[in-house]
């Protein structure tokens, strides 16, 4: 499992962060980021994830992160200001398995040498 | 997307509310099976006279391509607003053949659907930079905190763009709408059944509120 802080993800840019998660998903290791994905970089990770689906190779990602607290203000939202991300568990499909999840915790199930 | 970019759209968004647009590009997000196309074909059969955009099924990611209607008026609450309105794939961060097979389908079917299903769900991602509000649907009687929905609603979020959630599905027994308000309870929520019909007049006049 890796834990990658919130200071390294913040001096990558968005692809670096997908190709960092996508590379490490899919030798089958479990990625915890500190302060995870912006909203755009979640979507980005998914179409990227989709293009890498392979049979009987790599059939996705399990991906969880909690809702956003919040609206952004009027000003955030004039401006454009990403919304911050969260901490964020992703997985390889096969051996992430969420088992509960609500706004303060996100329980997993994690197989090994599946 | 750059800063002045950026600025470009939101302040666009922001005019487009002011003055109240009375035309707008809705797509219809959600899970696999949670009643995307059901929902669709009930509004154009509702106000376009009928047919339908697209066919249904138990098994998932019936729908593989994004489906789009012009001109769909909707009248509620005493005015009225002209829709385009984009049906799009299920989405999913996962795509499993084997889940296809589970349902009856031969291994080549099966793997020809899971090939077509990612495409999908690259198209409605893609959909996403070119809409002006979504109707995000979910099956109500399903855990409301999948990964899909949270994703849709930050991005909705982020891009100052309006949403409206439709709590599908109201006649299932184990429905509980009242489960993704209190999920997501800054959005407005309709519940509704796209299958029976129920409740959908009350859609139609949050759409005409939420995107008029």
């Amino acid at each position: 499992m890796d834990l990658i802080s919130g200071e390294k993800l913040e001096k990558m840019t968005s692809m670096e962060k997908i190709r960092l998660i996508l590379d490490k998903v899919k030798t089958g290791r479990i990625v915890v980021l500190e302060s995870g994905l912006t909203p755009d970089e979640e979507v980005r990770l998914i179409e990227m994830t989709m293009t890498e689906i392979r049979v009987d190779e790599f059939s996705g990602i399990e991906i969880e992160s909690y809702p956003s607290k919040k609206e952004g203000s009027f000003f955030d939202k004039l401006f454009g200001r990403a919304v911050k991300g969260r901490m964020t568990v992703i997985g390889p499909a096969n051996q992430l398995r969420t088992i509960e999840k609500d706004k303060y915790q996100i329980i997993t199930k994690v197989s090994v040498g599946d | 997307m750059g800063f002045f970019n950026s600025l470009k759209v939101n302040l666009g968004v922001w005019i487009n509310r002011i003055f109240k647009k009375k035309r707008a590009k809705i797509g219809l997000y959600g899970p696999p099976n949670a009643g995307k196309t059901t929902l669709a074909n009930r509004i154009i059969q509702d106000w376009s006279g009928g047919g339908n955009l697209g066919s249904v099924s138990e098994i998932p990611h019936e729908t593989r391509r994004a489906m789009r209607t012009e001109g769909v008026v909707i009248e509620a609450n005493g005015s009225s607003i002209e829709l385009d309105i984009v049906d799009t794939p299920g989405m999913a961060t996962k795509i499993d053949f084997k889940e296809f097979m589970a349902f009856g389908l031969s291994e080549p079917e099966a793997k020809k659907r899971a090939k077509e299903a990612t495409e999908g769900v690259i198209e409605a991602i893609k959909w996403l930079d070119d809409l002006d509000g979504v109707l995000l649907i979910m099956d109500s009687s399903e855990d409301p905190y999948t990964q899909v929905n949270v994703t849709v609603i930050g991005n909705m979020e982020a891009r100052g763009l309006p949403l409206l959630i439709v709590a599908n599905k109201m006649d299932l027994p184990e429905a509980s709408p009242a489960r993704i308000k209190a999920a997501f309870p800054q959005h407005a929520m309709v519940p509704v059944s796209a299958l029976e019909g129920s409740n959908i007049d009350e859609l139609y006049k949050a759409i005409a509120t939420h995107f008029g």
